[in-house]
Formats: C-alpha cells, structure tokens, sequence
C-alpha cells in the first residue's frame, strides 16, 4: 500500500516538474520589445523588394547584409546601406533587449543563434541567406 | 522484522532517487537556456515583423467591402 502511494507520489512528482517545463515562456511583451517590433515592422516594408531582388540577404548571426550592390542603381546604394545599418540596429537591441527581459543577459547569444534559424526559415523562397560556406538561394 | 528494514531501506532509496530527479528537472528550467520557448518567441516576432499571418492584408490598407450588400426585403 505504502509502496502504491509512494508510486503515485513519484509520478504526481514528475508531472508537475514537466508542466512546470511546459510553462515556461520567453517574456516578449515589454515596451521596449513592442517599439523595436514597430520600428521593424515599418522598416520591412522598404527592405522587401531588395530581399526579393537579392540586394540583401540574412546573416547566420540573425543580421542583415547588402549581398549585391549592384542589384540597386548607385543613387539608391546610399539609402539601402543606412537601411541596412538601422535594421541591424534594431536587431541588436531586440536580441538584447529579449535577454533582458528574461532576466538572463548571458541568453542573448543563444537568442540571436534561435532568430539567425527562424528568420531564414521564414524567409520566402527566393530570399538569400548565409551558412557556412557562403550565400544560399532559399 | 528484516524484511520491514529492506523495505524501508529501498523506499528511502526510491525517495532519494526521485528526488535526484526531480530537482535537476526544475533547477534546468532556470539555468539552461530555453531553446522551445525561444523558437515560439522568435516565432511570433517574426511572424509580426514581416506580416506573416493569415488574415492580415499586407501594408496598412484599409479593409473595404468586408460586408457583403444585404439584398432588399421583398
């Protein structure tokens, strides 16, 4: 009998230690995070077409960089270059900005590697993105 | 009276095992980076950034003719 329970307990013991797991969320929703999200959101709607045309393309550090310049006539370079540096900006700080929230600065690293995944998951087939050996076509 | 001793020895040693088990499982929660729960974090962020959801019209153009026209009583 004293063995049933015990059993009953352990199990007992066990699921609540997965639920716990379950439950555990990434805090995401601070002013900060919401306002990079905004600032992200206005910004890709300028940065679309040159995703599309293979100006630029996503890093495997969870970035952005000018892939081809000559994708863009040179009047434009300019513009699509400080376009480029803002969202790498903004990056920056969301990645940060994520860890922080969590209360956890030193998960900022393993955050950045877990965006680098899911942007190029996310990307439409066409868009470029790097690995290891260099551009990729998805 | 030795066989209550080996079963309390071994339910003592079931008690400090579980609890060998247990308390790491919930002591990862907090130390281990969260992998799940940072992919369903980027996930959603993305998904906002780039205006991937269904049933959001790209861009902020506003929705028309949502309605369809009722037709007159008759």
């Amino acid at each position: 009998m004293k063995k049933i329970l015990f059993g009953l307990l352990l199990v007992s013991g066990l699921l609540a230690s997965q639920l716990g797991m379950a439950a555990a969320d990434l805090e995401i929703n601070t002013p900060a995070i919401s306002a990079l999200q905004n600032s992200m959101q206005n910004r890709h709607g300028q940065l679309a077409s040159f995703y599309t045309s293979g100006a630029i393309g996503l890093t495997k550090d969870g970035l952005i960089a000018v892939k081809d310049a000559s994708a863009v006539p040179l009047k434009d370079r300019q513009s699509l270059n400080a376009l480029v540096a803002a969202e790498n900006a903004d990056r920056n700080k969301l990645y940060k900005e994520i860890a922080a929230a969590n209360a956890h600065p030193e998960w900022e690293a393993e955050i950045r590697s877990t965006f680098a995944q899911r942007w190029v998951q996310k990307a439409q087939s066409g868009w470029y993105y790097q690995d290891a050996s260099g551009w990729v076509k998805r | 009276m030795e066989k209550l001793i080996n079963f309390k020895s071994s339910l003592l040693g079931a008690a400090l095992l579980g609890t060998m088990v247990i308390l790491p499982a919930c002591v990862t929660i907090n130390i281990y980076f969260p992998a799940a729960a940072a992919e369903k974090a980027a996930d959603k962020i993305i998904d906002d950034v780039w205006q991937l959801k269904d049933g959001q019209p790209n861009g902020s153009e506003p929705t028309v003719n949502t309605k369809e026209p009722t037709a007159p009583a008759k």
